[in-house]
């Protein structure tokens, strides 16, 4: 089956919602596994992995969880569709850039995806939208406990699952939740708050663009530490960590109302003003003003605009999302045309924002 | 400014991230960014990187020379290259230095989470073993921190063990 067959549209994507998730834009766990007896992907030779991946990939397929599943070597997807399914948070960059002998196998709502022969033998991670953290435990849990059976997993009783990469020995686990934090940027607090978050052993990473620069105000917060705590103490660590930092972030946003209301509407008004009207925008500059206008809905300044739209937009403006609708691969500058073109036609029908009723 | 990695092209990605206390800051080039997976949240840590780098000395400084793991052929020397391991064996056969590898990343030294069924029962005594053995080595140190963290290990190591055969 093809991939752009099977893929929900971004709109669908957009329109997944959950608990808390006005701050919480998606909550994600994942496990690293290994097989005995092989070695590990990034050390193995290409027949190895080929032979690993025939072993692997019918396991994987054969979950109930996975029923129906999207399954494919990398080998047989392009690069647009690989692109596409890092900007759909399916497989990481290192694993795009992969080919024969690594696979991906995910489900018909994207929730479950298991990537072959990433850096470990198996990456499987539940994603899910909002603040689920113990759910997608539950699930990836149980997702790993299937498979187990299947397959001869490489674990030491004393260091735990044996990974390639020494940080994520023990546990193998990585508790993730995306935020959207315009109030501590704007606020000027978002540089304090990641000091403490990371001195209590998490890591906090931008999510979108290079490296780690926050665009559009989102950023991951994910546990560092794998060895020596179990999975249910990591995940409710995290949990309390993302608690707080939502606290944080709606206190944030009421100072700001309170202190400097003018300024803030006036950004959520000038982002309003640019991405109805302007005919170039490079795709930074598209999740900096739609992470604004996110903030305006939030706040009841939009009337028929809700976060799914926006969210959906902040799919569309990614390269390959906004190359997909277009027949052939652009240049950046072409690229940031279209999109421009493309936030055009979609907030055609959105009234100009008004003042919140309570200002 | 040059690229950290290949040191040829020129730097266009700047990462930050600070780990604990320390701020660290990498300058990469685009196709060294591309390859280290930079702008992947899931597969990207600085710290791995650099952590890697140099706990590898560490670990070659215990073992006082060169190791091969017998079973897929990786060396210390590769370890020190790309930070990884080779395969599940390299665990046992590179494991002098590692713990001051391990001490460096992660909070405990010894696995007390989920393990595979065949794993249950026997392991968990066995691992419950290990940190009591320890628990009376850092008592006799009067390392009264990893004390407590090793009595914490071994409760939660007890408690989940009672769990099960509920």
């Amino acid at each position: 089956m093809k991939l752009a067959d099977f893929l929900s549209s971004p709109f669908d994507a957009g329109e997944r919602s959950g608990p808390e998730d006005r701050i919480v834009m998606s909550s994600r766990i994942r496990l690293a596994r290994n097989l005995t007896g092989h070695s590990f992907p990034t050390w193995a030779k290409k027949n190895d992995r080929v032979k690993a991946l025939e072993h692997i990939r019918p396991a994987v397929e054969s979950l109930p969880q996975l029923d129906g599943a999207f399954s494919s070597s990398l080998d047989e997807l392009n690069s647009m569709e690989k692109q596409t399914l890092v900007e759909r948070h399916l497989i990481s960059r290192e694993h795009a850039a992969k080919g024969a002998g690594s696979g991906v196998v995910f489900n018909q709502d994207e929730s479950i995806c298991v990537m072959i022969n990433e850096e470990d033998h198996l990456r499987m991670q539940v994603l899910k939208p909002g603040l689920q953290l113990a759910e997608a435990w539950a699930d990836v849990d149980a997702l790993d406990s299937a498979l187990e059976g299947k397959l001869d997993y490489a674990f030491s009783d004393e260091f735990g699952y044996l990974t390639a990469c020494p940080t994520n020995l023990g546990t193998a686990i990585r508790v993730s939740a995306m935020l959207h934090l315009p109030g501590l940027v704007l606020s000027e607090q978002i540089t304090q708050i990641i000091n403490s978050v990371t001195k209590l052993g998490h890591a906090v990473r931008g999510l979108y663009g290079e490296g780690t620069e926050a665009h559009g105000h989102v950023f991951q917060v994910s546990n560092q530490m794998t060895l020596g705590e179990s999975e249910p103490q990591l995940v409710e660590r995290l949990g309390k960590v993302v608690q707080q930092l939502i606290e944080h972030e709606e206190n944030a946003r009421a100072t700001l109302l309170e202190s400097k209301a003018s300024t803030v509407y006036d950004q959520i008004g000038r982002a309003y003003g640019t991405l109805s009207n302007a005919h170039v925008v490079a795709s930074k500059e598209a999740m900096n003003l739609l992470s604004l206008l996110r903030l305006g809905v939030d706040l009841e300044m939009f009337n028929g605009l809700d976060r799914g739209v926006i969210d959906e937009l902040f799919l569309f403006t990614q390269p390959a999302h906004l190359q997909n609708q277009h027949s052939g691969k652009l240049g950046a500058e072409e690229r940031d045309v279209l999109r421009a073109k493309m936030l055009r036609s979609r907030l055609k029908k959105v009234k100009r924002p008004h003042l919140p009723k309570n200002a | 400014m040059k690229c950290n990695v290949c040191k040829e092209n020129e730097a266009t990605v700047h990462l930050t991230q600070i780990v604990g206390e320390k701020m660290q800051k990498v300058d990469l080039c685009e196709d060294c960014s591309k390859e280290k997976g930079v702008g992947d949240p899931t597969g990207f840590s600085l710290a791995d990187m650099l952590l890697g780098l140099g706990a590898s000395q560490e670990m070659e400084e215990a073992s006082g020379g060169d190791l091969k793991c017998p079973s897929c052929g990786y060396t210390n020397a590769d370890f020190k290259k790309a930070g990884r391991f080779g395969c599940p064996d390299c665990y046992e056969a590179f494991s002098a230095g590692l713990e001051a590898l391990l001490k460096s990343m992660h909070k405990g030294l010894t696995h007390t989470g989920k393990a595979p069924v065949r794993h249950r029962g026997a392991g968990k005594a066995k691992r419950v073993k290990t940190l009591e053995k320890k628990l009376e080595q850092a008592i006799a140190a009067e390392d009264f921190e990893s004390a407590a963290d090793l009595r914490d290990q071994i409760k939660t190591l007890k408690t989940e063990a009672e769990g099960v055969e509920e």
